[in-house]
Protein backbone atom coordinates (compact mmCIF):
# COMPACT_ATOMS: atom_id res chain seq x y z
CA UNK A 1 0.00 0.00 0.00
CA UNK A 2 1.33 3.42 -1.00
CA UNK A 3 0.85 5.99 1.73
CA UNK A 4 1.25 9.74 1.14
CA UNK A 5 1.12 10.46 4.88
CA UNK A 6 2.47 8.17 7.58
CA UNK A 7 1.65 8.96 11.22
CA UNK A 8 3.76 7.01 13.72
CA UNK A 9 3.01 7.00 17.47
CA UNK A 10 2.23 10.70 17.39
CA UNK A 11 1.55 12.57 20.62
CA UNK A 12 0.92 16.31 21.04
CA UNK A 13 1.13 17.87 24.46
CA UNK A 14 0.74 21.49 25.42
CA UNK A 15 0.94 23.12 28.79
CA UNK A 16 -1.22 25.82 30.29
CA UNK A 17 -0.48 27.51 33.61
CA UNK A 18 -0.63 24.50 35.84
CA UNK A 19 -1.18 21.34 33.88
CA UNK A 20 -0.09 19.51 30.78
CA UNK A 21 -2.83 18.64 28.30
CA UNK A 22 -2.52 15.80 25.82
CA UNK A 23 -4.42 16.82 22.69
CA UNK A 24 -3.32 13.79 20.66
CA UNK A 25 -2.21 10.61 22.41
CA UNK A 26 -0.04 7.99 20.66
CA UNK A 27 -1.87 7.87 17.34
CA UNK A 28 -0.65 5.85 14.33
CA UNK A 29 -2.15 5.51 10.87
CA UNK A 30 -1.39 5.97 7.19
CA UNK A 31 -3.28 7.92 4.51
CA UNK A 32 -3.36 6.05 1.21
CA UNK A 33 -2.53 8.04 -1.93
CA UNK A 34 -5.67 9.01 -3.84
CA UNK A 35 -8.06 8.12 -1.01
CA UNK A 36 -10.84 10.19 0.58
CA UNK A 37 -10.64 10.00 4.36
CA UNK A 38 -12.91 11.66 6.89
CA UNK A 39 -11.83 12.23 10.48
CA UNK A 40 -14.85 12.66 12.75
CA UNK A 41 -14.84 14.02 16.24
CA UNK A 42 -16.64 16.51 18.45
CA UNK A 43 -15.06 19.79 19.59
CA UNK A 44 -11.96 19.22 21.69
CA UNK A 45 -11.40 15.66 20.48
CA UNK A 46 -7.95 16.62 19.18
CA UNK A 47 -8.87 16.40 15.50
CA UNK A 48 -7.75 19.93 14.62
CA UNK A 49 -4.41 19.48 16.36
CA UNK A 50 -3.93 16.21 14.51
CA UNK A 51 -4.76 17.93 11.21
CA UNK A 52 -2.21 20.69 11.79
CA UNK A 53 0.47 18.06 12.41
CA UNK A 54 -0.17 16.40 9.03
CA UNK A 55 1.51 19.24 7.10
CA UNK A 56 4.06 20.27 9.68
CA UNK A 57 2.27 23.39 10.93
CA UNK A 58 2.49 21.82 14.39
CA UNK A 59 5.38 19.48 15.18
CA UNK A 60 4.48 16.38 17.22
CA UNK A 61 5.91 16.39 20.76
CA UNK A 62 6.27 12.62 20.50
CA UNK A 63 6.51 10.33 17.48
CA UNK A 64 6.89 11.35 13.82
CA UNK A 65 4.79 12.35 10.82
CA UNK A 66 6.14 11.48 7.36
CA UNK A 67 4.88 13.17 4.19
CA UNK A 68 5.96 11.24 1.11
CA UNK A 69 8.85 9.90 3.18
CA UNK A 70 9.93 13.33 4.53
CA UNK A 71 9.82 13.86 8.28
CA UNK A 72 7.83 17.05 9.03
CA UNK A 73 10.42 17.90 11.70
CA UNK A 74 13.04 18.39 8.96
CA UNK A 75 13.29 22.20 8.78
CA UNK A 76 15.02 22.22 5.41
CA UNK A 77 12.01 20.51 3.83
CA UNK A 78 9.40 22.72 5.53
CA UNK A 79 8.24 24.46 2.32
CA UNK A 80 8.25 21.20 0.34
CA UNK A 81 6.04 19.49 2.93
CA UNK A 82 3.57 22.40 2.85
CA UNK A 83 3.51 22.29 -0.95
CA UNK A 84 2.81 18.56 -1.01
CA UNK A 85 0.14 18.75 1.69
CA UNK A 86 -2.13 21.77 1.38
CA UNK A 87 -4.43 22.88 4.16
CA UNK A 88 -7.77 24.68 4.24
CA UNK A 89 -9.16 26.13 7.48
CA UNK A 90 -12.54 26.82 8.98
CA UNK A 91 -12.98 30.55 8.39
CA UNK A 92 -12.62 31.51 4.72
CA UNK A 93 -12.34 35.21 5.64
CA UNK A 94 -9.12 34.62 7.55
CA UNK A 95 -7.40 32.68 4.76
CA UNK A 96 -7.72 35.05 1.83
CA UNK A 97 -4.82 37.45 1.43
CA UNK A 98 -5.67 39.63 -1.58
CA UNK A 99 -8.82 41.56 -2.42
CA UNK A 100 -9.13 40.22 -5.98
CA UNK A 101 -10.01 36.51 -6.38
CA UNK A 102 -7.37 35.62 -8.96
CA UNK A 103 -4.65 37.55 -7.12
CA UNK A 104 -5.44 35.62 -3.97
CA UNK A 105 -5.25 32.27 -5.76
CA UNK A 106 -1.90 33.37 -7.21
CA UNK A 107 -0.44 33.95 -3.73
CA UNK A 108 0.75 30.34 -3.23
CA UNK A 109 2.32 29.85 -6.69
CA UNK A 110 3.96 33.31 -6.40
CA UNK A 111 5.57 32.21 -3.14
CA UNK A 112 6.90 29.13 -4.94
CA UNK A 113 8.71 31.48 -7.34
CA UNK A 114 7.05 30.21 -10.54
CA UNK A 115 7.10 32.10 -13.84
CA UNK A 116 4.19 34.55 -14.48
CA UNK A 117 2.77 32.46 -17.39
CA UNK A 118 2.87 29.27 -15.31
CA UNK A 119 1.13 31.03 -12.42
CA UNK A 120 -1.55 32.40 -14.79
CA UNK A 121 -2.30 28.90 -16.10
CA UNK A 122 -2.37 27.33 -12.64
CA UNK A 123 -4.67 30.06 -11.30
CA UNK A 124 -7.10 29.62 -14.21
CA UNK A 125 -7.05 25.82 -13.88
CA UNK A 126 -7.53 25.94 -10.10
CA UNK A 127 -10.46 28.36 -10.37
CA UNK A 128 -12.09 26.22 -13.06
CA UNK A 129 -11.70 23.05 -10.99
CA UNK A 130 -13.66 24.60 -8.10
CA UNK A 131 -16.18 26.23 -10.46
CA UNK A 132 -15.24 29.83 -9.61
CA UNK A 133 -13.56 30.85 -12.88
CA UNK A 134 -16.22 33.42 -13.80
CA UNK A 135 -15.62 35.20 -10.47
CA UNK A 136 -11.86 35.58 -11.04
CA UNK A 137 -11.99 39.37 -11.06
CA UNK A 138 -14.48 39.81 -8.22
CA UNK A 139 -13.82 40.88 -4.66
CA UNK A 140 -14.08 37.98 -2.17
CA UNK A 141 -15.99 40.28 0.19
CA UNK A 142 -19.01 40.21 -2.13
CA UNK A 143 -19.19 36.41 -2.37
CA UNK A 144 -21.01 33.86 -0.20
CA UNK A 145 -19.23 31.81 2.46
CA UNK A 146 -19.28 28.69 0.27
CA UNK A 147 -17.82 30.60 -2.67
CA UNK A 148 -15.09 32.12 -0.49
CA UNK A 149 -14.20 28.69 0.84
CA UNK A 150 -13.98 27.35 -2.74
CA UNK A 151 -11.54 30.18 -3.52
CA UNK A 152 -9.50 29.19 -0.48
CA UNK A 153 -9.43 25.63 -1.86
CA UNK A 154 -8.42 26.95 -5.30
CA UNK A 155 -5.58 28.86 -3.63
CA UNK A 156 -4.24 25.55 -2.34
CA UNK A 157 -4.94 23.57 -5.53
CA UNK A 158 -2.92 26.14 -7.51
CA UNK A 159 0.20 24.92 -5.68
CA UNK A 160 -0.57 21.45 -7.12
CA UNK A 161 -0.43 19.57 -3.81
CA UNK A 162 -0.72 15.80 -3.64
CA UNK A 163 -2.89 15.87 -0.57
CA UNK A 164 -5.53 18.29 0.66
CA UNK A 165 -6.35 18.57 4.37
CA UNK A 166 -9.45 20.47 5.38
CA UNK A 167 -9.99 21.42 9.00
CA UNK A 168 -13.76 21.82 9.43
CA UNK A 169 -14.12 23.74 6.16
CA UNK A 170 -17.92 23.72 6.39
CA UNK A 171 -18.40 24.67 10.04
CA UNK A 172 -19.22 28.31 9.24
CA UNK A 173 -21.31 27.66 6.14
CA UNK A 174 -25.03 27.23 5.48
CA UNK A 175 -26.31 23.87 4.16
CA UNK A 176 -26.03 25.00 0.51
CA UNK A 177 -22.42 26.09 1.02
CA UNK A 178 -21.65 22.81 2.79
CA UNK A 179 -23.02 20.79 -0.12
CA UNK A 180 -20.91 22.87 -2.58
CA UNK A 181 -17.72 22.21 -0.66
CA UNK A 182 -18.25 18.46 -0.19
CA UNK A 183 -19.17 18.03 -3.88
CA UNK A 184 -16.10 20.04 -4.92
CA UNK A 185 -13.86 17.86 -2.75
CA UNK A 186 -15.23 14.62 -4.23
CA UNK A 187 -14.77 15.98 -7.74
CA UNK A 188 -11.16 17.00 -7.05
CA UNK A 189 -10.54 13.56 -5.53
CA UNK A 190 -11.97 11.70 -8.54
CA UNK A 191 -10.86 13.92 -11.42
CA UNK A 192 -7.47 15.10 -10.24
CA UNK A 193 -6.64 12.16 -8.00
CA UNK A 194 -5.89 14.47 -5.06
CA UNK A 195 -5.82 12.72 -1.70
CA UNK A 196 -8.41 14.32 0.59
CA UNK A 197 -8.47 14.31 4.38
CA UNK A 198 -11.63 16.01 5.62
CA UNK A 199 -11.93 16.83 9.30
CA UNK A 200 -15.48 17.50 10.40
CA UNK A 201 -18.17 16.90 12.96
CA UNK A 202 -20.93 16.60 10.38
CA UNK A 203 -21.72 12.91 9.84
CA UNK A 204 -23.42 13.42 6.48
CA UNK A 205 -20.12 14.58 5.00
CA UNK A 206 -18.63 11.17 5.73
CA UNK A 207 -21.23 9.22 3.72
CA UNK A 208 -19.30 9.01 0.46
CA UNK A 209 -15.80 8.74 1.93
CA UNK A 210 -13.53 5.71 1.41
CA UNK A 211 -12.63 5.61 5.06
CA UNK A 212 -13.80 7.17 8.31
CA UNK A 213 -11.78 7.61 11.48
CA UNK A 214 -13.53 8.57 14.71
CA UNK A 215 -11.54 10.56 17.26
CA UNK A 216 -12.28 11.06 20.92
CA UNK A 217 -10.06 12.38 23.71
CA UNK A 218 -6.98 12.42 21.50
CA UNK A 219 -7.18 8.81 20.33
CA UNK A 220 -8.70 7.14 17.28
CA UNK A 221 -11.47 4.92 18.57
CA UNK A 222 -12.70 3.58 15.24
CA UNK A 223 -11.29 3.33 11.72
CA UNK A 224 -13.42 1.74 9.00
CA UNK A 225 -15.67 2.27 5.97
CA UNK A 226 -18.58 4.70 6.54
CA UNK A 227 -21.18 1.92 6.50
CA UNK A 228 -19.40 -0.08 9.20
CA UNK A 229 -18.83 3.05 11.28
CA UNK A 230 -22.46 4.09 11.26
CA UNK A 231 -23.57 0.64 12.41
CA UNK A 232 -22.15 1.52 15.82
CA UNK A 233 -24.83 4.06 16.59
CA UNK A 234 -24.42 3.70 20.35
CA UNK A 235 -20.67 4.27 20.23
CA UNK A 236 -21.01 7.39 18.05
CA UNK A 237 -23.62 8.82 20.35
CA UNK A 238 -21.39 8.07 23.35
CA UNK A 239 -18.62 10.30 21.95
CA UNK A 240 -20.99 13.18 21.29
CA UNK A 241 -21.57 12.67 17.54
CA UNK A 242 -24.96 12.46 15.95
CA UNK A 243 -25.54 9.82 13.28
CA UNK A 244 -27.17 10.68 9.93
CA UNK A 245 -30.96 10.90 10.17
CA UNK A 246 -31.40 7.90 7.86
CA UNK A 247 -29.21 5.70 10.07
CA UNK A 248 -31.01 6.91 13.15
CA UNK A 249 -34.40 6.04 11.61
CA UNK A 250 -33.34 2.55 10.48
CA UNK A 251 -31.73 1.87 13.83
CA UNK A 252 -34.91 2.87 15.69
CA UNK A 253 -37.06 0.72 13.39
CA UNK A 254 -34.84 -2.30 13.98
CA UNK A 255 -34.92 -1.84 17.73
CA UNK A 256 -38.70 -1.83 17.56
CA UNK A 257 -38.88 -5.23 15.92
CA UNK A 258 -38.64 -4.50 12.19
CA UNK A 259 -36.50 -6.89 10.20
CA UNK A 260 -34.64 -4.22 8.32
CA UNK A 261 -31.30 -3.76 6.59
CA UNK A 262 -29.40 -1.01 8.48
CA UNK A 263 -26.47 -1.26 6.11
CA UNK A 264 -27.47 1.74 3.95
CA UNK A 265 -26.84 5.49 4.16
CA UNK A 266 -28.47 7.50 1.38
CA UNK A 267 -32.12 8.62 1.49
CA UNK A 268 -33.02 6.55 -1.60
CA UNK A 269 -31.45 3.36 -0.25
CA UNK A 270 -33.21 3.93 3.05
CA UNK A 271 -36.57 4.29 1.34
CA UNK A 272 -35.99 1.02 -0.55
CA UNK A 273 -34.95 -0.77 2.66
CA UNK A 274 -38.07 0.41 4.51
CA UNK A 275 -40.33 -0.58 1.60
CA UNK A 276 -38.76 -4.03 1.48
CA UNK A 277 -39.16 -4.51 5.20
CA UNK A 278 -42.84 -3.50 4.99
CA UNK A 279 -43.44 -6.00 2.15
CA UNK A 280 -42.01 -8.80 4.24
CA UNK A 281 -44.44 -8.08 7.08
CA UNK B 1 -23.13 54.65 8.50
CA UNK B 2 -20.20 52.25 8.36
CA UNK B 3 -21.27 50.90 4.98
CA UNK B 4 -20.41 54.22 3.35
CA UNK B 5 -16.72 53.83 4.10
CA UNK B 6 -14.99 52.87 0.89
CA UNK B 7 -11.30 52.97 0.38
CA UNK B 8 -9.68 54.29 -2.75
CA UNK B 9 -12.92 55.53 -4.37
CA UNK B 10 -12.14 53.68 -7.58
CA UNK B 11 -14.62 54.39 -10.39
CA UNK B 12 -14.58 52.03 -13.38
CA UNK B 13 -15.15 53.82 -16.70
CA UNK B 14 -12.63 51.88 -18.81
CA UNK B 15 -11.03 55.12 -19.99
CA UNK B 16 -7.48 55.26 -21.45
CA UNK B 17 -6.28 56.65 -18.12
CA UNK B 18 -7.62 53.55 -16.37
CA UNK B 19 -5.50 51.40 -18.65
CA UNK B 20 -2.29 53.31 -17.99
CA UNK B 21 0.47 51.85 -15.83
CA UNK B 22 -0.02 52.83 -12.15
CA UNK B 23 3.69 53.71 -11.85
CA UNK B 24 3.48 56.14 -14.77
CA UNK B 25 0.32 57.66 -13.31
CA UNK B 26 1.96 58.16 -9.92
CA UNK B 27 5.05 59.80 -11.40
CA UNK B 28 2.93 62.02 -13.65
CA UNK B 29 0.83 63.04 -10.65
CA UNK B 30 3.96 64.25 -8.89
CA UNK B 31 5.07 66.04 -12.07
CA UNK B 32 1.66 67.71 -12.41
CA UNK B 33 1.74 68.84 -8.76
CA UNK B 34 5.17 70.36 -9.30
CA UNK B 35 3.95 72.20 -12.43
CA UNK B 36 0.89 73.55 -10.63
CA UNK B 37 3.14 74.87 -7.88
CA UNK B 38 5.51 76.34 -10.46
CA UNK B 39 2.71 78.37 -12.08
CA UNK B 40 3.63 81.93 -11.13
CA UNK B 41 1.04 84.04 -12.95
CA UNK B 42 -2.59 83.66 -14.02
CA UNK B 43 -1.59 82.67 -17.57
CA UNK B 44 0.53 79.77 -16.32
CA UNK B 45 -2.24 78.78 -13.94
CA UNK B 46 -4.63 78.95 -16.92
CA UNK B 47 -2.51 76.32 -18.67
CA UNK B 48 -2.64 74.21 -15.48
CA UNK B 49 -6.44 74.51 -15.53
CA UNK B 50 -6.44 73.26 -19.13
CA UNK B 51 -4.20 70.35 -18.13
CA UNK B 52 -6.51 69.38 -15.28
CA UNK B 53 -9.62 69.75 -17.48
CA UNK B 54 -8.02 67.51 -20.13
CA UNK B 55 -7.25 64.84 -17.52
CA UNK B 56 -10.76 65.09 -16.06
CA UNK B 57 -12.35 64.66 -19.49
CA UNK B 58 -10.04 61.82 -20.50
CA UNK B 59 -10.80 59.92 -17.26
CA UNK B 60 -14.51 59.83 -18.21
CA UNK B 61 -15.32 60.15 -14.51
CA UNK B 62 -18.39 62.41 -14.02
CA UNK B 63 -17.32 65.96 -13.06
CA UNK B 64 -19.64 65.95 -10.09
CA UNK B 65 -17.52 63.20 -8.51
CA UNK B 66 -14.58 65.59 -8.53
CA UNK B 67 -16.62 68.40 -7.03
CA UNK B 68 -17.85 66.07 -4.30
CA UNK B 69 -14.22 65.73 -3.20
CA UNK B 70 -13.80 69.49 -3.19
CA UNK B 71 -16.73 70.01 -0.84
CA UNK B 72 -14.94 68.09 1.89
CA UNK B 73 -11.89 70.37 1.79
CA UNK B 74 -13.81 73.63 1.28
CA UNK B 75 -12.91 74.93 4.78
CA UNK B 76 -9.20 74.44 4.07
CA UNK B 77 -9.50 76.32 0.78
CA UNK B 78 -11.40 79.18 2.44
CA UNK B 79 -9.00 79.54 5.38
CA UNK B 80 -5.89 79.44 3.18
CA UNK B 81 -7.18 82.03 0.75
CA UNK B 82 -8.50 84.26 3.56
CA UNK B 83 -5.07 84.37 5.16
CA UNK B 84 -3.55 85.23 1.78
CA UNK B 85 -6.01 88.05 1.34
CA UNK B 86 -4.40 90.11 4.14
CA UNK B 87 -0.93 89.95 2.71
CA UNK B 88 -0.66 92.24 -0.23
CA UNK B 89 1.26 95.21 -1.52
CA UNK B 90 -0.69 98.39 -0.72
CA UNK B 91 1.06 100.17 -3.57
CA UNK B 92 -1.30 98.50 -6.06
CA UNK B 93 -4.35 100.04 -4.48
CA UNK B 94 -6.46 99.31 -1.43
CA UNK B 95 -9.87 97.66 -1.85
CA UNK B 96 -11.19 98.43 1.60
CA UNK B 97 -9.79 99.17 4.97
CA UNK B 98 -11.36 99.07 8.43
CA UNK B 99 -9.98 98.93 11.97
CA UNK B 100 -6.52 97.29 11.63
CA UNK B 101 -7.37 95.26 8.57
CA UNK B 102 -6.64 96.33 5.02
CA UNK B 103 -7.58 94.30 1.98
CA UNK B 104 -5.64 95.16 -1.13
CA UNK B 105 -6.32 94.25 -4.77
CA UNK B 106 -3.02 92.45 -4.66
CA UNK B 107 -4.17 90.39 -1.65
CA UNK B 108 -7.46 89.55 -3.33
CA UNK B 109 -5.73 88.26 -6.44
CA UNK B 110 -3.34 86.23 -4.28
CA UNK B 111 -6.27 84.69 -2.44
CA UNK B 112 -7.97 83.69 -5.70
CA UNK B 113 -4.71 82.36 -7.06
CA UNK B 114 -4.19 80.23 -3.97
CA UNK B 115 -7.76 78.88 -3.96
CA UNK B 116 -7.51 77.89 -7.62
CA UNK B 117 -4.18 76.22 -7.02
CA UNK B 118 -5.52 74.08 -4.15
CA UNK B 119 -8.61 73.14 -6.17
CA UNK B 120 -6.39 71.99 -9.06
CA UNK B 121 -4.17 69.98 -6.72
CA UNK B 122 -7.12 68.19 -5.18
CA UNK B 123 -8.74 67.39 -8.51
CA UNK B 124 -5.56 66.08 -10.09
CA UNK B 125 -4.84 63.92 -7.04
CA UNK B 126 -8.31 62.42 -7.01
CA UNK B 127 -7.84 61.41 -10.65
CA UNK B 128 -5.26 58.88 -9.47
CA UNK B 129 -7.54 57.19 -6.93
CA UNK B 130 -10.56 57.36 -9.27
CA UNK B 131 -8.75 55.62 -12.13
CA UNK B 132 -6.47 53.16 -10.30
CA UNK B 133 -7.61 50.16 -8.24
CA UNK B 134 -6.12 49.93 -4.74
CA UNK B 135 -4.33 46.75 -5.82
CA UNK B 136 -2.71 48.48 -8.78
CA UNK B 137 -1.67 51.32 -6.47
CA UNK B 138 -0.02 48.82 -4.14
CA UNK B 139 1.78 47.11 -7.02
CA UNK B 140 2.88 50.49 -8.36
CA UNK B 141 4.23 51.64 -4.99
CA UNK B 142 6.10 48.36 -4.53
CA UNK B 143 7.63 48.66 -7.98
CA UNK B 144 8.55 52.33 -7.57
CA UNK B 145 10.17 51.66 -4.20
CA UNK B 146 12.04 48.60 -5.46
CA UNK B 147 15.32 50.53 -6.02
CA UNK B 148 15.51 50.64 -2.21
CA UNK B 149 16.67 47.02 -2.34
CA UNK B 150 20.09 48.30 -3.34
CA UNK B 151 20.49 49.86 0.08
CA UNK B 152 19.41 46.65 1.82
CA UNK B 153 15.72 47.46 2.26
CA UNK B 154 14.35 44.71 0.00
CA UNK B 155 12.31 42.95 2.68
CA UNK B 156 11.06 46.32 3.95
CA UNK B 157 9.57 47.14 0.54
CA UNK B 158 8.04 43.69 0.29
CA UNK B 159 6.56 43.96 3.80
CA UNK B 160 5.10 47.40 3.10
CA UNK B 161 3.38 46.09 -0.02
CA UNK B 162 2.08 43.01 1.82
CA UNK B 163 0.80 45.15 4.68
CA UNK B 164 -1.07 47.37 2.24
CA UNK B 165 -2.55 44.36 0.43
CA UNK B 166 -3.74 42.76 3.67
CA UNK B 167 -5.07 46.05 5.03
CA UNK B 168 -7.09 46.61 1.85
CA UNK B 169 -8.35 43.04 1.97
CA UNK B 170 -9.50 43.30 5.61
CA UNK B 171 -11.08 46.77 5.62
CA UNK B 172 -14.51 45.51 4.46
CA UNK B 173 -14.29 42.47 6.76
CA UNK B 174 -13.53 44.60 9.81
CA UNK B 175 -16.14 47.21 8.89
CA UNK B 176 -18.73 44.43 8.75
CA UNK B 177 -17.54 43.06 12.07
CA UNK B 178 -17.64 46.51 13.71
CA UNK B 179 -21.25 46.79 12.54
CA UNK B 180 -22.12 43.43 14.10
CA UNK B 181 -20.48 44.34 17.42
CA UNK B 182 -22.28 47.71 17.46
CA UNK B 183 -25.61 45.99 16.93
CA UNK B 184 -24.81 43.48 19.66
CA UNK B 185 -23.98 46.25 22.11
CA UNK B 186 -27.06 48.23 21.10
CA UNK B 187 -29.16 45.14 21.74
CA UNK B 188 -27.77 45.17 25.29
CA UNK B 189 -28.85 48.75 25.76
CA UNK B 190 -25.70 50.64 24.76
CA UNK B 191 -26.48 54.19 23.65
CA UNK B 192 -24.07 55.20 20.92
CA UNK B 193 -25.82 58.23 19.45
CA UNK B 194 -26.91 60.39 22.37
CA UNK B 195 -25.26 62.02 25.33
CA UNK B 196 -22.24 64.21 25.84
CA UNK B 197 -19.10 63.77 23.77
CA UNK B 198 -17.36 62.19 26.75
CA UNK B 199 -20.14 59.63 27.16
CA UNK B 200 -20.15 58.82 23.46
CA UNK B 201 -16.41 58.22 23.49
CA UNK B 202 -16.84 56.00 26.55
CA UNK B 203 -19.55 54.05 24.73
CA UNK B 204 -17.05 53.22 21.98
CA UNK B 205 -14.79 51.24 24.31
CA UNK B 206 -17.05 48.14 24.41
CA UNK B 207 -16.93 48.19 20.59
CA UNK B 208 -13.23 48.76 20.12
CA UNK B 209 -12.03 46.08 22.54
CA UNK B 210 -13.88 43.14 20.95
CA UNK B 211 -12.88 44.45 17.52
CA UNK B 212 -9.23 44.58 18.55
CA UNK B 213 -9.36 41.09 20.08
CA UNK B 214 -10.94 39.60 17.00
CA UNK B 215 -8.38 41.33 14.76
CA UNK B 216 -5.57 39.71 16.72
CA UNK B 217 -7.26 36.32 16.36
CA UNK B 218 -7.75 36.88 12.64
CA UNK B 219 -4.11 37.89 12.25
CA UNK B 220 -3.03 34.68 13.94
CA UNK B 221 -5.21 32.53 11.70
CA UNK B 222 -4.13 34.42 8.58
CA UNK B 223 -0.47 33.88 9.49
CA UNK B 224 -1.07 30.12 9.75
CA UNK B 225 -2.93 30.09 6.43
CA UNK B 226 -0.11 32.03 4.77
CA UNK B 227 2.42 29.60 6.15
CA UNK B 228 0.40 26.77 4.63
CA UNK B 229 0.65 28.57 1.29
CA UNK B 230 4.43 28.39 1.38
CA UNK B 231 4.94 32.02 2.41
CA UNK B 232 8.48 32.47 3.69
CA UNK B 233 8.95 36.22 3.95
CA UNK B 234 8.92 36.99 0.24
CA UNK B 235 12.23 35.28 -0.52
CA UNK B 236 12.28 34.31 -4.22
CA UNK B 237 8.67 35.43 -4.72
CA UNK B 238 7.48 36.08 -8.27
CA UNK B 239 4.37 37.90 -9.48
CA UNK B 240 1.56 36.73 -11.73
CA UNK B 241 0.70 40.23 -12.95
CA UNK B 242 3.60 42.16 -14.42
CA UNK B 243 3.27 45.91 -14.82
CA UNK B 244 3.86 47.03 -18.40
CA UNK B 245 4.41 50.47 -19.91
CA UNK B 246 2.28 50.73 -23.09
CA UNK B 247 1.44 53.29 -25.78
CA UNK B 248 -1.16 54.93 -23.51
CA UNK B 249 1.57 55.74 -21.02
CA UNK B 250 3.74 57.41 -23.63
CA UNK B 251 0.84 59.54 -24.88
CA UNK B 252 -0.07 60.48 -21.31
CA UNK B 253 3.52 61.47 -20.51
CA UNK B 254 3.85 63.47 -23.72
CA UNK B 255 0.61 65.41 -23.09
CA UNK B 256 1.67 66.20 -19.51
CA UNK B 257 5.09 67.41 -20.61
CA UNK B 258 3.58 69.62 -23.34
CA UNK B 259 1.37 71.32 -20.76
CA UNK B 260 4.39 71.58 -18.46
CA UNK B 261 6.37 73.33 -21.22
CA UNK B 262 3.40 75.70 -21.69
CA UNK B 263 3.42 76.57 -17.99
CA UNK B 264 7.13 77.31 -17.99
CA UNK B 265 6.84 79.45 -21.14
CA UNK B 266 4.00 81.47 -19.58
CA UNK B 267 6.11 81.94 -16.45
CA UNK B 268 9.00 83.33 -18.45
CA UNK B 269 7.35 85.45 -21.14
CA UNK B 270 4.07 86.67 -19.66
Amino acid sequence: MDNIIEVKNVTYEYSTDQEIHTAVNDVSFGIERGSFTVILGHNGSGKSTLAKMLNGLYKPTGGDVFVDGINTKDEKEEIEVKRKVGMVFQNPDNQLVASIVEEDVAFGPENLGLQPEVIRKRVDDALKSVGMYEFRESTPHHLSGGQKQRIAIAGIIAMEPECLILDEPTAMLDPVGRREIVDTLHRLNKEKGITVVLITHYMEEAEKADRVMVMNDGVIIDDNTPKEIFKNVEQLKAVGLSVPQTTELLYALKQNGFNINTDVLSIEETAVAIAKSLEEK
Amino acid sequence: MLKDITFGQYIETRSPIHKADPRVKMILLIVAIVFIFLSKNFFALGVSVLLVLTVMTASKVPFKMYFKNLKAVLPIILVTSLINMFYGDEANGVLLSFWKITITYDGLSRAMFMALRIILLIIVSSTLTYTTTPNDLTDGIESLLSPLRFIGLKSAVHMLALMMTIALRFIPTLVEEAGKIMNAQKARGADLENGKLKDRIKALIPILIPLLLSSVRRAYELAEAMECRCYNGGEGKTRMKQLKVTAVDYVLSLVSLLFGAGIILCNIFL
